[in-house]
Order: C-alpha cells, then sequence, then structure tokens
C-alpha cells in the first residue's frame, strides 16, 4: 500500500468557528500525525494549485482542518457543504517528533498558527504542556485544547482579550523542558533564538509559498544548518538551531 | 495499445514527467507505482550542485505557475550514485536531464552520462533561470548549433534537445538542431516572464525575470509542436500545461510521438495515470489499434 493518498473526501462539516476562521471535517480513514499537512483542494481548474493545509485533528476516520480565508482557494474551500467532496493529498511533511518529547512544554501559536497544535498537544499526552496563543483580537478554538493542556495563556495584539503584546511575552523558555511553536515566522524566531540561547530544544513549523507538497518542485526550499531543505518534504517541522543557530 | 518506440527506446506509453516536475521519482513513487509511466525525465542536473534561486521561487498565476528555482540539484555524480539506482529499479524509460551555462559544461556532464544504462539525454538548452549563457543557447539558433554539433560528437546516447519557446525562431532552431544531430526535441521548456508585488512595489523573483508553465501556455506551446513536426524528421516529444488526456492527445495529433506531463503533477500527485488510462480509454472508443494511429492525426 503507498504511503502517501491523494484521495476525494467527503466533507462532514465545514463552518466558520470565527471570523474568517473555518472548522472542516472529511472523512480520511488513514494515519496522519501531528504537525503533517495536506495539499487540498475543492475545486477543478482554478486555482491552478491546491492549497497546503495543516492538520489540525485526525482520529484515523476523520482529519479536521482550521483554516483561515485569505485568497482565492481557502475562499471556495469555505464554501464547501456537508456531502461535497475535497481532493486531499497527503499526508505531507514530517511532523513533530511528539514521541521524543518529554516534561513541561510549551506551545505557542500565533494566529492560525494554532491549528497543526491540537492533535500535537493530544500526542503529547505524558508532558505537562502550557498553550501560549497570540491572536490580533480574539482567541477561537482553545475549548478543544482545554483537555489536554495544564494551562493556556492569550495575548492578543488589541489587549482585548488576555495580554496586550506579543504572545513571546507569556512565557521565559528557561521553564520549559521543550517548547513547540507555530505562527508568524518572527515571532517564530525569536522564540527559537531565545530556546537556542537558553539550551531549550525548540521545534518550529515552517509556512512557505509551496507548489509540489511533495519535495518535487523545490518551489520552498530553505537554508539550514544541514544544507537545502524542502520545507514541504524535509519540514515544515525543524528544530530551531537547524533555521537559526 | 499504448507502446511507443522513441528514439529506439521501448516505452510502455508515451506519457512522460517532465525534468524539474518529478524530483528523481522517489516522492511520487509513495502516491502510485512510477513504472506505470512511459518515461522520468530527471530534475536538470549540472556538473556541480547546485542551490539555485534566493528568493521567492513559485507564483501562480491565472491557470499558470511561475517558477525560479534556478537549477537546483544535488550535481551528476550525486544523480548517478543515489539516484539513477532507484529509477532503474523502476520499469519506466529514464531521461537524464542535463543542464548547463557552458558547452565545456554540457560535454563534462555528457561523458559521465555516456558511462550510465540511463535510456536517453535531454540536454537542456533552454533553462531561462540560469544566468550568463543558458537563456543564450536557447533563444540563439546559431549557438545553439554549435552546442549541440559539439555535444553529438562525444554522446554515446540518444540525445534529445530540449527546446525554449523563447527562441527567436522556433522552427528554424528545430532544424538547426536536428541539422546538429539531435536523435529528437522535446518542446516547449517554460516562457519566460515576471511578476511584481504591486504593494511592495518590487517584482516578486530575484532574478526578475521567470519561467511559466501550466495550461496557460497550452495553446501556444501546441501551436509549436505542431510547427516544428511538420518542420523536421526527427521524432518530437510534446509538452507546455498538458493536465489532461485530451490535452495530451492533442499533442500527439499535432504530430507529437510521446508527451511530457510537468506542471500539472503538482495539482495531482498521480495525473499521469489519469492521462494514460483516459488515452487508452479514447484509443478504444475510436477503435484504434494503437497509438500511433493519432500522431499527426489532426495535421493539415
Amino acid at each position: 500500500m503507498p504511503a502517501k493518498h491523494c484521495e476525494s473526501a467527503v466533507v462532514i462539516e465545514n463552518q466558520p468557528v470565527a471570523d474568517g476562521i473555518f472548522r472542516m471535517v472529511a472523512w480520511w480513514p488513514y494515519p496522519v500525525q501531528a504537525g503533517q499537512f495536506f495539499m487540498v483542494r475543492g475545486w477543478d481548474r482554478f486555482p491552478l494549485l491546491s492549497r497546503p493545509i495543516s492538520v489540525h485533528d485526525a482520529d484515523g476516520e476523520r482529519v479536521v482542518f482550521l483554516y483561515e480565508v485569505r485568497g482565492e482557494g481557502t475562499r471556495l474551500l469555505s464554501e464547501k457543504k456537508p456531502g461535497e467532496t475535497v481532493l486531499l493529498s497527503g499526508p505531507a511533511g514530517n511532523g513533530f517528533p511528539t514521541g521524543q518529547i518529554r516534561g513541561k512544554v510549551a506551545v505557542v501559536s500565533g494566529g492560525i498558527g494554532i491549528a497543526p497544535l491540537l492533535l500535537t498537544v493530544k500526542a503529547l499526552s505524558g508532558c505537562a504542556v502550557t498553550l501560549c496563543c497570540g491572536f490580533r483580537d480574539k482567541s477561537y478554538g482553545l475549548d478543544a485544547f482545554r483537555p489536554y493542556v495544564q494551562e493556556i495563556r492569550v495575548a492578543t495584539d488589541s489587549g482585548k482579550e488576555g495580554h496586550k503584546g506579543f504572545v513571546t511575552d507569556l512565557l521565559d523558555p528557561a521553564d520549559f523542558d521543550a517548547v513547540i511553536t507555530c505562527g508568524p515566522e518572527v515571532m517564530m524566531e525569536k522564540l527559537a533564538r531565545d530556546c537556542i540561547a537558553k539550551q531549550v530544544v525548540c521545534y518550529v513549523s515552517m509556512e512557505r509559498h509551496m507548489a509540489c507538497g511533495v519535495g518535487a518542485c523545490l518551489g520552498c526550499t530553505h537554508h539550514t544548518a544541514h544544507g537545502a531543505k524542502c520545507v514541504c518534504k524535509d519540514g515544515p517541522v525543524f528544530r530551531g538551531e537547524e533555521l537559526y543557530a | 495499445m499504448l507502446e511507443t518506440v522513441f528514439n529506439g527506446i521501448a516505452m510502455k506509453n508515451p506519457v512522460v514527467a517532465a525534468s524539474g516536475t518529478f524530483g528523481f521519482g522517489r516522492e511520487y513513487d509513495e502516491f502510485f507505482d512510477i513504472s506505470r509511466l512511459g518515461g522520468i525525465c530527471s530534475k536538470g542536473l549540472t556538473m556541480e550542485e547546485r542551490f539555485g534561486n534566493e528568493g521567492e521561487r513559485v507564483y501562480e498565476t491565472p491557470s499558470g505557475l511561475i517558477n525560479s528555482i534556478g537549477l537546483q540539484n544535488p550535481g551528476v555524480d550525486a544523480f548517478l550514485r543515489e539516484d539513477l539506482p532507484f529509477l532503474r529499479s523502476k520499469d519506466t524509460a529514464v531521461i537524464a536531464n542535463l543542464g548547463g551555462s557552458t558547452i565545456e559544461s554540457y560535454l563534462e556532464g555528457v561523458e559521465k552520462l555516456n558511462e550510465t544504462d540511463v535510456d536517453l539525454i535531454e540536454l537542456n538548452i533552454s533553462c531561462p533561470n540560469v544566468k550568463h549563457g543558458g537563456m543564450a543557447l536557447g533563444i540563439k539558433c546559431d549557438i545553439a548549433y554549435e552546442a549541440v554539433r559539439q555535444v553529438r560528437q562525444i554522446c554515446k546516447k540518444p540525445l534529445m534537445v530540449k527546446l525554449s519557446p523563447n527562441a527567436e525562431n522556433i522552427v528554424e532552431m528545430a532544424l538547426r538542431c536536428e541539422e546538429a544531430g539531435a536523435d529528437s526535441l522535446s518542446l516547449v521548456n517554460t516562457f519566460q516572464a515576471m511578476a511584481i508585488d504591486v504593494d511592495k512595489r518590487r517584482p516578486v523573483f530575484d532574478n526578475l525575470f521567470a519561467g511559466l508553465s501550466g495550461p496557460a501556455i497550452l495553446p501556444i506551446a501546441l501551436r509549436m509542436v505542431y510547427q516544428v513536426c511538420g518542420a523536421v524528421t526527427i521524432p518530437v516529444m510534446g509538452l507546455g500545461g498538458i493536465a489532461s488526456w485530451r490535452d495530451a492527445a492533442a499533442f500527439l495529433m499535432a504530430g507529437a510521438t510521446a508527451v511530457q506531463v510537468g506542471t500539472a503533477n503538482f495539482i495531482k500527485p498521480d495525473i499521469c495515470l489519469d492521462i494514460i488510462d483516459g488515452l487508452e480509454q479514447f484509443l478504444r472508443s475510436q477503435g484504434c489499434r494503437s497509438v500511433s494511429e493519432i500522431i499527426g492525426a489532426a495535421r493539415q
């Protein structure tokens, strides 16, 4: 059996959960790891490329996507109705090595970067997880995290909820055994450099424009300490020191 | 029914994965058995390992994709050591795509490939993303002629020259390459294009210009394949935006002996299988016994 699949998946639910943020559930009977993503398309010829969307949750029967409507592709996805299909290719990428992580873990997100972290905290079942998440105005999707984390800390740009300021203000990496992060690159770089300085293991989930999602087009190549790597195939998860050392 | 002979190479069908869109096959073999393909063109190879271009590398356009990869590849030696054995373990034609920036670098690469069991060398004289020489080779007929002539003298493999649609005259270019000793031609590579980020008021690509592929270029590519097939006597692999069996059939009817599928692999990783199966069903429905019956069928 092939390790990856490209199949039509039937949409079970597709609802807005916040302004411009949607949650889609589709049938997907294959294994998926935390931090992986799919190339998703819900249209025929236009736009040309599928869209890389991270896995929010999965249970071996269903896959859940939490996604922000940013352009034409995600807008078309948001219009999908239950019973309609989306074409999923994947799962793609390496994911977070959750089996190797122990102890106190900070899981840090910025904006829609929270999407791949639900399945991640579920997979960190033996760990004491603190979720630190930043949003523009208001949080979303946090109820799903509560059973799996010890504490949730929120920051917003506007100060309408939680701490007014950067999510990175909410933690000192030195208090943790490992840090996992997904969000804007400037936020992740700041956090990862702080982790490197304090010798705390840090895993960063990168985002890049990509065409193929499998490591063939080389459109998302990134310089790392270990040479040229494809964000789509060799990532999207990298050790902080691979990127920022 | 789909069996095709191209430059003496027996292929199970005329559908070949295009260079630069299929890696060295491993990534797609995770989705389907790549032995089902007629052939696979390797990522463009150069003598030395190349990182490729900095900055943005891919940009989506209406029905198209502009890329500025810049021939990122592990180098010919690493290909021969690590990738060719894998490709050879599959039951499909292996085509080594050879890039370069000078005639000397092509000659060096050909000498290495001569000693291997690749089926065919595709000489890429048309990459728009390599500065100094790569582009001029693809545009100027005289320079292309000289490069192909010199390569032909030492090349022990069938030699297919990949043409750029940016050539000053595509028919003249094809004829000169044939005259210089090419055994076959593949066309077209990407069209030189650009994109501008209006928010930042600057070009998207560090290299300024980059190569446009995808369904957007199909009608122009088809016209060029039609023209070239009417001018040369050597076989042609047609490519440019093929994303369905109908597209593939159009190139065959224009006179191409085989087709390459490129950007469409990014739309759906197993799209080549859809194209192969679709072609076979079409031929059956037309009462054809062989794909050769539709090659050139639309020519007037």
